[in-house]
Order: structure tokens, then C-alpha cells, then sequence
């Protein structure tokens, strides 16, 4: 804030705080999708058998890809972070660029695989999904909501990303004061820590 | 900032209202204390809104049979006084106007860890406050579920739900930032010397708050997500044609919803314990204890939601275990109220109208204590799910409990905040004639509810009528007591004579700065050598 009459305020910048509302914000993103992961947790117990069909549909290939391109995506944006404390500003913004554009191609992949079982009638309410297992249905249902949901969050990670590359344009982020971009950079570690979790159970537990 | 001589030291600091002009250094000010009045207003005004619903629905049970609306009418009124009260009023109330306002003054900061973040959160609710006031105009009609949403009715119902839980959801998001800008506040902003034994109660008990709404929020944040996905999209997890399972809606419902009673009863408790020693010139008894009671009423209550389902075919063992920890739940609370009495044991106690607001409390909050473990055990359960004991019992708690908290907050930081004193003998009677009011209105409520009267229902026997009449009788006087407190208040705001700095002679950090206070706080961060309530030290003066 700057000056009011008859006195003037001090700019703190207290990096220790700013990590530790961004570990709190991370806390309460967790629980939201801890939410979800009740869910799919009672529902898998109700209905194991009907989980274990429906799972057997979902493309192994390209989840597997996705995590590939997710997990590389959290390498690049670390590796960026380490490039600003260095003094490497080119570099940095290379490796941002790279990021945004592995988060792209995540969400690229994943419409394909929802537009493919779109195309195969299966998507929330749709005719062909009615017909099937009360856990199949559910199943469906919390694959579109949970994959939704995190398709989101990589939506919004990109986002924060391109603001960062914005700040470093403009050398707001720079060698001395760069924890806006570890905290954006934490908060796209939350979004791939994220789908290490719906990988499996989505794709790998059959 | 230059210092030039004897005139410039003399004359007074700018108070944080002087500081700037016009409304745009209102809705956009990063001041903590500006953004605290700011919350005020808007929890004034949905308390008041509240207050006629709740108004027409007892008029409403005056006399068996329709009396003055339809029941389809009646069912929006139950439901939108349940979600502005406890979404618009209750849960933001304290945290949001004291917390902002008092919390960085308290600890001796000139604002809170992330001023840019507080302002979204005012932003955020009145965004999400103006979407849930939308859903009664727009659609079908306002919603009619009750506060709780609970599914599969809220999926089925045509009336206007999901723009209220789509509300709701964005109240959620101004929550759980408020929350995480208080814990960090706490942690980085203490002045030198604050160690975490020196902090005032208040701070300790908006601290535990805190937690539970970063904590407990998400939940209904994705709870509400899915209930607005269920009703465009048909997903299915909580529709049982489709294989959901409504019962894990009331689950994932009352995982926040519980813990939320909480983030409403812990600040009032804060207020409480800031209060009960100024008023009896006594160090507060047993810190350690209230401090460590707070956080443990924030743990523990965040497991006991299964509590609000003994009757839903729920297992028997979750039945048992919830009804256990419902139990221990309210050790940590009776640990409170056992130390503000022993406060004012032997303690030169002044008469002043927020002692008189805490005393209300801890006699109100102990029934709504006392009735709640009536119903936490399962036999009785049986009898008084969802019968009018229910809302007596939450009514005790929340508005004799929180309500009366927040009102012995008015009445003590009003000189602060304000800089102007209201009447205090007004005040003393509009307390009497609330305290009468209230019980007569929600006794009879418990009675009602111990005789079978069932709640939400438009329509009663005869042989609930002479308590029924007793209750509406009792919500007038209550309603009277309450224009007379605002009517004062509001008198002392504008014509009120002008407070000293320090009139209950407290010895908390907001009590040493100027009233009100200028927009830096603290010309100097100040040093902290002894406790919140080392009166001894005010003497020495």
C-alpha cells in the first residue's frame, strides 16, 4: 500500500508467508478432491466387479501417455525455477514455454480419449450408459467429474504459468524475487500429484 | 515522514475513516479494518433479512392450518432463513468483521498476511451472496430443500437449487481464502515478544477457526459442485435410479456441515474469553486450557458429522462411534465454560453491557450444550430426530451461543471501532428484554419437540397449539429486544458521545491505540513483554 496522509507504509515481502498460503491453499485443494476420492473409494467397495468391467474399457495407452507428459511437465517447471535462481532468464522462460505447452498437450489427449467414448454413446445420462450396472453407471460418472474437475485445474495451471512468464517478460520475477513462481510451480506439482492418484485407480486397478 | 516540532505531536493521528475518501476507498481498500466494516454491513443487513423470515414463519405457526401463506411458501421461507442465516450470517460473521477488523491488531500487525487475497474474499462473497439472493427470484421459485440440500429431493425438486449451491459454492471459495490469510497472519505477522502463550483467546479461538474452514470447506465446495453437475448433466453419484447413494450425499454434506457449527461457536467463545477477565479485573483462568480446548473442539469436531444420521440406516458401529466422540466433543467445551465461571469467581466484577451478553452466553450456550448431548445419545435420538428439539437445541447454540457472542462483541469494541459510546443503560434492557424473549421463544421449541411436534411441517395437532403460541409470543419479544439493541447502537454510531481509547480499561493491544484506530494501526510495532490479561500492568500506568 502506499503512502496515506502523514505516513508512509513499508512494502514487507515476507517470502516464508506467501509459501506457507500457498501450502494452505494446497491443503484445502487436496480435500476437495479428497472429497471425490471418498466416492470413488465407497463406490469401488459396493461394487467392485462392475469397476473392474467398466476400467477395462478406459484407453491404458494414453493414460499412460498422459502421466508420461504430466510427469515431464513437473520436471520442466522445477528445472525453471532452479533456471531463475541462477540468473538464467532465457532459459527459465524456455523451460515455462515447455511446461504450458506439455499441460496443452495433456488436455489435447484427454478430449480425444472423452471424445472417443462420446462417440461411443458413454457420457453422463446418455442413453447407452443407462442401460448398464448401477456401478458401471457411477463409474462413468465419476471418471467424467474427477478427470473434469482435474482437466480444470491443468486449465488453470497453464493459465497461472502464462502469468508468470508474463512477470518474467517484464523482469517482475527475477533472480532476487522469484516465489511467485515457486508457488505457481507448487501449485502445478499439486495438479500432477493429483492424477498420479486418478491414474491407477481409473486405469490400473482392473 | 519528517517530525517538526511540538505542534505536529500534539495533533491527533487520522483515524482509518478519515484516511481516504469516496466509495471506491471503500470497495477496493486493502485496509483490514475497512474490509471488516465492509463484511459488517452485509451481515447486518442478511441478519435483518433473516430475522422476517424467521418472523412470518412463526406468525405463520401462530394457529393450526394455513394462517397467513401457502406451504409451498412456507417451505421457501425455512430454506432461505436456514441459508442466509447460516452461509450469509453465522459462519462469515465473526471471522470476517472481528477477525478482520481486530485479529491484526491484536497481534500488533498493520494489516493481515495477504491484504490483495482479503479483498477477493469480500468480492467472493458478495458475488456468491448476490447468486443465492438471485436463486429466489429467477427459475421456478426459491429453492425448498432446507438449508441441507439433501438429495435425491434437491435433485428432483424443479425449484431454483442449483443457482443456490452454485452460491454456496463461491461462499466456500471467500471462506477458505479468509481462512488461509488468518492461520498465515497468525504465524508471520506476531509483533516481537507475542509468543504463542501470549496471544489473546481471541486470536487462539479465530486461529482454530481458521483451520477447520480450510480444512472442512472443500468438501462442500465438491459436495455443491456435484449436486449442480447431478442436476445438468445427470451424473448420477447421488441419484439412486442411477446407483448413487443418497446417504453418502449426507456424509459428504455434514463432513463440512458439522465442523461448520464450530467455525460459527469457536470465534464467539474467542470474544468470551477476551471479555469475561476485563469485566472481572482478573487474568483469565486456566490459558493453557481454553487455548488447547479450542484447537481440540476444532479436531475433534471435525469426526463427529455422523451425529446428524443416527436415523438414516447408517451402520450400527458408525452409530456408536459417533455418538462416542459426540460425547468427547463436548469435554473441551465444558472445559470453557468451567473457566470463564472460575474467572469471575472472586474477581471485582463491573456491570457493563458486554459482561452482561457473555453472561447470556455461557447460560444459553450451556442448555444448547446440555440439550445436544440429550440427542447425541442414540435412544433419545430415536425420539427427537427431526422434531422441533432439533432446531431448539441449534438455536440455543447458534444464536443464543454465537448470536450473543457476537453481540457482547458489538458492545465491547463498538468504542474502538467507532469511536463513540452508545447508551449503556439502553443497552442493559435491550439485553433483559432479548434474554426473556429468547427463552420463552426456543424453550417452547425444545418442549414442542419433546412432545413429537415434527420440524419443517406447515401444519400441527391441536395439542401443540398453546406452546406453538407461546413460542410466536416469545420470537415478538425477542424481535423487540432486538430493534431496541440495533435502534441504540445505530444512535450511538451517529450521535453517540466520543469514547476514550481505552473505556473498559482492557489490556489487549487494540485497547492502546487510538479510537478509532488510524490506518496504520501502530505508529511503531509495538514490543510485547507480559500475557493478554496481566492486569497488574494496566495498575502500574
Amino acid at each position: 500500500m502506499s503512502e496515506t496522509k502523514g505516513f508512509v507504509f513499508e512494502e514487507i515481502k515476507d517470502y516464508t508467508g506467501a509459501k506457507l498460503g500457498m501450502w494452505l491453499f494446497i491443503l484445502s485443494e487436496i480435500l476437495l478432491f479428497g472429497g471425490m476420492f471418498i466416492l470413488y473409494s465407497a463406490y469401488r467397495y459396493k461394487t467392485p466387479a462392475d469397476f473392474h468391467h467398466a476400467s477395462k474399457e478406459l484407453d491404458v495407452i494414453l493414460g499412460t501417455l498422459n502421466t508420461i507428459i504430466l510427469l515431464t511437465s513437473s520436471l520442466s517447471v522445477a528445472a525453471c525455477i532452479s533456471a531463475i535462481q541462477k540468473g538464467q532468464r532465457k532459459l527459465s522462460m524456455y523451460l515455462l514455454m515447455v511446461t504450458m505447452a506439455l499441460g496443452l498437450l495433456f488436455l489435447v489427449n484427454k478430449g480425444f480419449e472423452w471424445g472417443t467414448k462420446i462417440e461411443h454413446g458413454i457420457y453422463p445420462n446418455s442413453p447407452a450408459l443407462l442401460v448398464r450396472t448401477r456401478g458401471e453407471i457411477l463409474f462413468f460418472g465419476l471418471y467424467y467429474v474427477m478427470t473434469g474437475l482435474h482437466g480444470l485445474h491443468v486449465l488453470v495451471g497453464v493459465c497461472v504459468l502464462f502469468v508468470m512468464l508474463i512477470f518474467i517478460v517484464k523482469e517482475k520475477i527475477n533472480r532476487m524475487h522469484f516465489t511467485p513462481l515457486e508457488n505457481s510451480g507448487l501449485y502445478w506439482h499439486l495438479v500432477d500429484i493429483i492424477w498420479i492418484f486418478l491414474y491407477p485407480l481409473f486405469y490400473l486397478i482392473t | 515522514m519528517t517530525s517538526t516540532g511540538a505542534t505536529e505531536r500534539v495533533r491527533p493521528r487520522i483515524s482509518f475513516y478519515e484516511d481516504r475518501r469516496g466509495i471506491l476507498s471503500w470497495i477496493l481498500t486493502l485496509d483490514h479494518k475497512r474490509i471488516g466494516l465492509l463484511y459488517l454491513i452485509f451481515v447486518i443487513a442478511f441478519f435483518f433479512t433473516g430475522v422476517i423470515l424467521g418472523f412470518f414463519m412463526r406468525l405463520e405457526m401462530l394457529a393450526p392450518g394455513g394462517t397467513i401463506m401457502a406451504p409451498q411458501t412456507y417451505n421457501a421461507l425455512f430454506t432461505l432463513h436456514g441459508i442466509i442465516m447460516i452461509f450469509l450470517v453465522v459462519i462469515p460473521a465473526i471471522v470476517t468483521v472481528f477477525g478482520n477488523f481486530f485479529l491484526p491488531i491484536q497481534i500488533g500487525a498493520r494489516d493481515v498476511a495477504f491484504p490483495r487475497i482479503n479483498l477477493l474474499s469480500w468480492w467472493l462473497f458478495v458475488v456468491g451472496a448476490g447468486i443465492v439472493a438471485l436463486s429466489v427470484f429467477t427459475g421456478e421459485g426459491p429453492p425448498d430443500t432446507g438449508w441441507t440440500f439433501y438429495a435425491p429431493y434437491s435433485l428432483r425438486t424443479t425449484v431454483n437449487v442449483p443457482m443456490a449451491v452454485f452460491g454456496v459454492f463461491i461462499l466456500g471459495m471467500s471462506s477458505i481464502l479468509t481462512g488461509v490469510n488468518l492461520v498465515t497472519t497468525t504465524h508471520r505477522l506476531r509483533a516481537p515478544g507475542l509468543t504463542w502463550k501470549r496471544l489473546p483467546l481471541f486470536v487462539w479461538a479465530i486461529y482454530a477457526t481458521s483451520w477447520v474452514q480450510i480444512l472442512a470447506t472443500p468438501v462442500i465446495g465438491i459436495t455443491m459442485v456435484l449436486i449442480f453437475l447431478e442436476r445438468f448433466f445427470g451424473v448420477g453419484v447421488f441419484d439412486p435410479t442411477k446407483g448413487g447413494d443418497p446417504i453418502l450425499y449426507q456424509h459428504m454434506f455434514w463432513i463440512y456441515s458439522h465442523p461448520a457449527t464450530y467455525i460459527m461457536i469457536l470465534p464467539a467463545m474467542g470474544i468470551i474469553s477476551d471479555v469475561v477477565p476485563v469485566f472481572a479485573r482478573k487474568k483469565i483462568f486456566g490459558y493453557t486450557a481454553i487455548a488447547l480446548s479450542g484447537m481440540a473442539i476444532a479436531a475433534v469436531g471435525s469426526l463427529v458429522w455422523g451425529h446428524h444420521m443416527f436415523v438414516s440406516g447408517q451402520s450400527d458401529f458408525a452409530d456408536l462411534l459417533f455418538s462416542l466422540l459426540t460425547f468427547l466433543v463436548a469435554v473441551p467445551s465444558a472445559i470453557k465454560v468451567f473457566n470463564w465461571v472460575a474467572t469471575l469467581h472472586k474477581g471485582s466484577v463491573v456491570i457493563e453491557p458486554p459482561l452482561l451478553f457473555c453472561l447470556a452466553f455461557i447460560f444459553l450456550f450451556s442448555i444448547g450444550g446440555l440439550t445436544g448431548l440429550i440427542q447425541g445419545a442414540l435412544a433419545p435420538n430415536v425420539h427427537l430426530h427431526d422434531t422441533y428439539w432439533i432446531p431448539g437445541h441449534f438455536h440455543y447454540i447458534i444464536f443464543g451461543g454465537m448470536g450473543f457472542g457476537l453481540f457482547a462483541a458489538f458492545h465491547y469494541w463498538f468504542p474502538k471501532m467507532f469511536g463513540r459510546m452508545y447508551n449503556r443503560k439502553m443497552a442493559i434492557r435491550a439485553w433483559a428484554i432479548m434474554l426473556v424473549g429468547f427463552n420463552i421463544f426456543y424453550f417452547s421449541m425444545l418442549l414442542l419437540g419433546w412432545e413429537g411436534m415434527p420440524r419443517r411441517y406447515y401444519d400441527y395437532l391441536p395439542q401443540f397449539r398453546s406452546l406453538h403460541l407461546t413460542a410466536t409470543f416469545g420470537s415478538w419479544i425477542l424481535i423487540a429486544g432486538l430493534m431496541l439493541m440495533f435502534g441504540n447502537l445505530f444512535h450511538g454510531l451517529f450521535k453517540g458521545e466520543k469514547a476514550e481509547d481505552n473505556p473498559w480499561n482492557g489490556v489487549t493491544l487494540e485497547w492502546q491505540i487510538p479510537s478509532p484506530p488510524p490506518t496504520e494501526n501502530f505508529e511503531q510495532i509495538p514490543v510485547i513483554q507480559h500475557g493478554p490479561y496481566d492486569f497488574k500492568e494496566l495498575e502500574k500506568k
